[in-house]
């Protein structure tokens, strides 16, 4: 009982490494999730046909089990026999490691997550665009602006709200992540992909020792919880000096 | 004062609305178009198309290789369209796995935490609307706060705890801890307290009682927060995979997603029958999308849980 776990903590390698792996993928995850999120939506609210056949498929992988997710990923990057490789190596490139190297490991999450992630993040956008109205637009394109000006000046800062929202929302979610990892590559090659919920899990569940896994628990609570208070502090300050 | 339905009122049901209702975003007949405009058009449709094609495609070679037989799964050439068709890979994940059973668990288990939490959340947020009572505020701020920690920080406690009352490795190890649903109180609670009170207090007039008022009126008012939370709840419960591998240990107890880990546990690299299985195992949620996706995009616009 007491301090015991955290000094365990601070002193065990592993830790710091699924804590660093854990802060590298939610550094990289949430803005591209809101870039992509952001970008998909703008298409997705203009003049398209076939609008709402692309939205579905867009919104299509977060309904299906992470498990399930995480199972094509293993099967499109599997380095011997994944569709990847075979298309580089049909293109005459060089074959990537997925599983072997831990940079290429780090990746391919990052890409099954951005799969199931970008429909949330579009979802969202999508709603708080179409609370815009088209008379902004209009007299933004009167005063000459053009399209980019339009999306730098019009709608980045009228979509704050949702990126506020989003931006909570995504870094719990990075924060929290565990089915994707833990199937695709259980943490490795070595510790590279460990994050700090699939640690918690290993220590819990497969070495047994869990009050150092409850310890690592309230380690991740502590930080969402941190986050969010920065953010909803930060949020709040830029409103009442805006 | 008449205060909105939040769920009627929601910027997605709008969207949603708007996306259904409006006729499939086909250009608008103007006169004309100038090439600038027509060339941004037809750069917006290539865009949409390739983003399509990178979204569908796992799904696309999910079912291709599901219908693959062995030779092209294994083989260092590239098949984008299987060789030939083949059921063998479903016939080896129904004929030496128990995948009837494990689909039979997640319909029991999900339809059981259905109708267990929408009731729940369906009776919580009916109180914290409607009831007084003493702490009402702090006490519900306690349950939002609970949406903060992540299932991964409860589940030593939530293990010892299913453990100490003798559960631990059956269905309801599984069912009764998805019952608490802070979420879906929250959704319950910002929809009924739109409700106006004059109807209730009118009822109140007429004597019924609080149970009465929630069935007759209250319910009956709620069916688009139901159709919500029913969505939601079987999406979240049949997708659930961190728990059930926690609470379940029989492997004929598995839900699909705890099966569908242990098949590729025996199987190895066997992508063709582990993508069978996925598929099976995602069908159902997928249809339901297909078919309720107003409700679910709505839903899932004002959680955040996925």
């Amino acid at each position: 009982m007491g301090l015991a776990n955290y000094q365990r903590l601070v002193a065990d390698p592993t830790f710091w490494q699924s804590a660093l792996n854990t802060a590298v993928f939610t550094l990289l995850t949430v803005p591209l999730s809101l870039a992509l999120g952001l970008g998909l939506a703008v298409l997705m609210n203009s003049v398209l046909p076939g609008r709402r056949l692309f939205r579905t498929l867009i919104y299509l992988p977060m309904v299906i089990s992470g498990v399930a997710t995480a199972l094509m990923g293993v099967l499109l990057f599997d380095e011997a026999t994944g569709i990847v490789n075979k298309l580089l190596r049909e293109g005459g490139l060089a074959a990537i490691p997925w599983q072997s190297q831990g940079s290429a490991a780090f990746t391919s999450i990052i890409l099954v997550t951005l799969w199931i992630r970008v429909g949330f993040n579009m979802v969202i956008y999508l709603a708080a665009l179409q609370g815009i109205s088209p008379e902004l637009y209009e007299a933004a394109r009167l005063e000459g602006a053009g399209p980019w000006q339009q999306f730098r000046y019009l709608t980045v800062p009228l979509v704050g709200p949702s990126t506020f929202f989003l931006l909570i929302m995504d870094v719990i979610y990075s924060f929290q992540v565990f089915d994707t990892i833990f199937v695709m590559t259980g943490g490795g090659p070595g510790r590279s992909t460990s994050v700090l919920v699939t640690y918690a899990y290993e220590n819990g569940f497969v070495t047994r020792d869990q009050s150092y896994a409850a310890a690592i628990g309230i380690v991740i609570f502590l930080l969402t919880l941190l986050f969010t208070a920065i953010q909803w502090r930060g949020n709040r300050s830029r409103d009442t000096a805006g | 004062m008449a205060r909105p339905l939040p769920l009627q009122d929601d910027g997605a049901r709008t969207a949603a609305a708007r996306a259904d209702d409006a006729p499939g975003g086909f250009v608008p007949r103007v006169r004309h178009v100038p090439p600038a405009q027509r060339v941004a058009a037809a750069a917006r449709l290539v865009t949409a198309v390739a983003v399509g094609l990178v979204m569908m495609f796992p799904l696309y070679w999910m079912v291709t290789l599901a219908f693959s037989p062995n030779a092209d799964v294994f083989s260092r050439e590239l098949h984008i369209w299987p060789s030939s068709w083949s059921l063998d890979n479903f016939r080896t994940v129904f004929g030496s796995f128990p995948t009837a059973t494990w689909f039979g668990n997640s319909v029991v288990i999900t339809a059981f935490v259905t109708v267990l939490t929408v009731t729940v959340n369906l009776l919580a947020g009916y109180a914290f609307a409607k009831l007084d009572f003493r702490g009402k505020g702090a006490i519900f701020l306690l349950v939002l706060s609970t949406m903060m920690i992540p299932v991964q920080v409860l589940m030593v406690a939530q293990f010892r705890l299913v453990t100490q009352l003798g559960i631990y490795g059956t269905f309801w190890a599984v069912i009764l801890p998805s019952a608490a649903s802070a979420f879906g109180i929250f959704l319950a609670r910002q929809f009924i307290i739109a409700i106006p009170d004059e109807l209730i207090e009118a009822a109140k007039v007429d004597g019924a009682g609080t149970l009465r008022i929630f069935l007759q009126i209250v319910l009956p008012l709620c069916k688009p927060l139901i159709a919500v939370l029913v969505l939601l709840t079987v999406m979240y419960q049949w997708n659930d995979f961190a728990w059930p591998l926690i609470a379940l240990k029989d492997s004929e107890l598995f839900t699909l997603p705890i099966g569908l880990l242990y098949l590729r546990g025996q199987y190895g690299a066997d992508y063709g029958a582990i993508m069978a299985l996925a598929l099976v195992s995602i069908t159902p949620i997928v249809i339901m999308f297909l078919a309720f996706q107003k409700y679910f995009v709505q839903g899932l616009a004002r959680s955040g849980i996925r």
